[in-house]
């Protein structure tokens, strides 16, 4: 499998901004998640959402961008969930405990009805 | 009711009056929401700020250009409305619809309303002026947050990959925006210029300078070779250019990749600290900082960055942080800690574990006082043996697979890749082969990163083996004679409240996804084995 390159795009909506992320998580995407969480964050959403659906590696360098996030968005008092996760990736973000501070939802639809 | 101000930023309502009192005036009156007629000086506004109540225009005689302008608009009765001492608004009233006096009634509930009606306008001037510093604030930190922005594509965007080395930073203004900045410049014969710079002051007016700055630095270093001519120039051209009492201290270093050595000079700066086998140096070179005089020397001096040696560069905000009982971090503390810092022995590099320190020096809630710019820049040691001899092999594994992959940060991903189609073509299933993956990319990273110090040219080796009860996959690189920490987990809450790097993840994981990991060192090499138990064909 080749490597994918990372992409990512922000899809706002009211009070709510989802980040797709597209290919693989690790030193090379820094630039392109920071800046996509940026742009997610200019709308003050209380909710930042992470779609993990089409993201096929992470790696430990991609965890510590993810505690970036997280720890940006607790700072501004925001709620970061994911969804999309395969059944590999949410052992590890249980393992890292990353899920004790964002919840981890198996699709959007079920965040919808969460936040409703 | 006329508009009234006396002080332009306060506000004041212009409001219809209520029924009670549109009965009782004259068609005349109306809301009229022009500045208040009456002059700074006019001896009405004396008088009506010491009158209260009912007003008969008529009665007064003052010498008054607004007085005269009142009573030529038909008002007939004014009533000063006062909060607080101060004059914040007139209610005027023309003659009355039946064209008889005031009554006496008609005073006191006049009187009634204007009580009722002063603290009521004051109470909506307040609302609104706040409303106003409000809408104010928002705009000046949205153009902070713009400015911050702006002055982030100022910084490099990617840091140089070094051939024989790796550079690393890291940046955090005290306010929205910087004075600090580090830059490189990368030429062609190879040399990589560095540049680390503090503006006096911080924020808006230090970012400007730091603008300015980078702009001549980077404009002046493209034509000239010499570090201390470029200081020289800089200093020269950014005098004119830069506000009085305002000035930058500034090391401008060039580094020659293949051989190590460095020519510096320094405007005023902080000497760098460069780290060695032997200990730490500092590396001293005299200047005045930029902006102040012009024609000023730069002394340029030279020293070499052995393999394995690294060079620390920081600003003021490192040194001058104060920890709750109002020690500095200072000198002494920074040099003793990149002297103890052991490279081998720490998943986490010097500039992480110095920022690290300083969180905890420093404390929860510490409100930075200063910009802080840390530029590390560290030359690895090359070694020129190749043969990755094995450790050696227990006699019940037997080898399916060798193969080698080149340090080059994504290469992880081959490697996990071509783990795990070995492992899936000798019959293996199951979800733990996800496992299998996650470990054999992450330890070849640390392979890569801590053992070959990324040097493409120096290989990782990778084999797959199994046994009647287990399947091992072993990874070797060059990077032997140092110990590997113990997997502990990493501490999430210390990072996510910022006391510690984010990173540091990624022996946890391994050792969180393999039933076994054992580490084996000699001189020359450095081996993880990662060992899967196995059941039939079940991993």
């Amino acid at each position: 499998m080749k490597a994918q390159p990372f992409s990512a795009q922000v899809r706002q909506q009211p009070n709510l901004a989802t980040i797709d992320l597209h290919g693989e998580i690790n030193a090379f995407a820094e630039s392109e998640l920071t800046e996509a969480y940026r742009i997610a964050e200019q709308t003050d959403p209380g909710t930042v959402v992470l779609n993990f659906t089409d993201v096929s590696y992470i790696n430990s360098t991609g965890i510590a961008l993810i505690v970036s996030l997280l720890a940006q968005a607790r700072k501004s008092r925001r709620r970061l969930v994911v969804f999309g996760l395969t059944d590999h990736y949410t052992e590890i973000f249980k393992i890292t405990r990353l899920s004790d501070f964002m919840s981890i939802f198996p699709d959007e639809a079920s965040i919808s009805s969460e936040l409703v | 009711m006329k508009r009234f101000r006396q002080k332009p930023s306060s506000e004041i309502l212009t409001e219809t009056p209520p029924p009670v009192v549109e009965e009782l005036a004259a068609p005349k009156t109306r809301t009229d929401t022009r500045e208040s007629p009456i002059a700074p000086d006019d001896p009405l506004l004396e008088y009506f700020v010491n009158s209260q109540g009912f007003i008969e225009l008529e009665k007064l005689q003052l010498a008054s250009p607004a007085l005269e302008s009142l009573r030529s608009d038909g008002i007939k009765i004014t009533m000063p409305l006062i909060s607080q001492g101060e004059l914040i608004g007139l209610l005027n009233l023309g003659p009355r619809l039946s064209e008889q006096d005031y009554s006496t009634d008609d005073r006191r509930l006049l009187n009634t309303l204007v009580t009722q009606a002063a603290p009521a306008l004051r109470v909506a001037q307040l609302a609104r002026q706040q409303q106003a510093e409000a809408r104010q604030l928002e705009r000046m930190e949205q153009e902070l947050r713009v400015a911050r922005v702006i002055q982030e594509t100022l910084l490099p965007k990617e840091l140089p990959q070094l051939k024989n080395g790796k550079v690393s930073a890291f940046w955090r203004p005290a306010r929205a925006v910087s004075g600090d900045f580090y830059d490189f410049l990368e030429f062609p014969d190879g040399r990589l210029g560095i540049v680390v710079a503090d503006v006096t002051d911080k924020g808006v007016p230090a970012a400007l300078v730091m603008a300015t700055t980078r702009t001549i630095l980077r404009a002046t270093a493209e034509r000239l070779v010499s570090p201390g001519e470029v200081l020289k120039r800089a200093n020269d051209l950014l005098g004119p250019n830069i506000p009085r009492n305002m000035f930058v201290t500034c090391l401008y270093m060039l580094l020659d990749q293949e051989t190590g050595e460095l020519v510096y000079a320094n405007a005023g700066h902080n000497l760098p600290y460069k780290r060695t086998a032997d200990g730490v140096v500092e590396l001293r070179a005299t200047g005045m900082p930029l902006g102040l005089l012009p024609g000023m020397e730069y002394e340029e001096k030279q020293a070499v960055l052995e393999e394995g040696g690294s060079l620390m560069l920081y600003s003021d905000g490192l040194i001058e942080a104060h920890n709750p009982n109002g020690e500095m971090y200072g000198f002494p503390r920074l040099k003793q800690f990149i002297v103890d810092y052991q490279e081998d022995r720490d998943e986490l590099s010097l500039i992480d574990r110095v920022v690290e320190d300083l969180w905890q020096f420093t404390g929860d809630g510490w409100e930075q006082e200063d910009d802080v710019t840390i530029v590390l820049v560290e030359r690895q040691k090359v070694s020129r043996d190749e043969d990755a001899a094995a450790a050696s092999l227990e006699p019940d594994w037997q080898a399916v697979a060798e193969f080698e992959v080149a340090s080059e940060p994504g290469t992880e991903r081959l490697a996990m890749d071509r783990v795990g189609e070995i492992v899936s073509e000798l019959g293996y299933s199951g979800t733990r082969l996800e496992r299998l993956r996650t470990a054999v990319a992450e330890a070849t990273m640390n392979a890569m990163e801590h053992g070959n110090h990324y040097q493409v040219d120096l290989p990782v080796r990778i084999g797959v083996y199994t046994s009647a009860a287990a399947l091992m996959v072993r990874i070797t690189d060059l990077g032997g004679g140092r110990e590997i920490p113990e997997a502990v987990q990493p501490d999430i809450d210390a990072k996510l409240a910022g006391l510690q790097s984010p990173r540091g993840w990624g022996l946890f994981l391994i050792d969180s996804m393999v039933d076994e990991m054992r580490i084996k060192s000699d001189e020359k090499h450095h081996t993880v084995e990662l060992i899967f138990n196995t059941e039939g064909d079940k991993l």
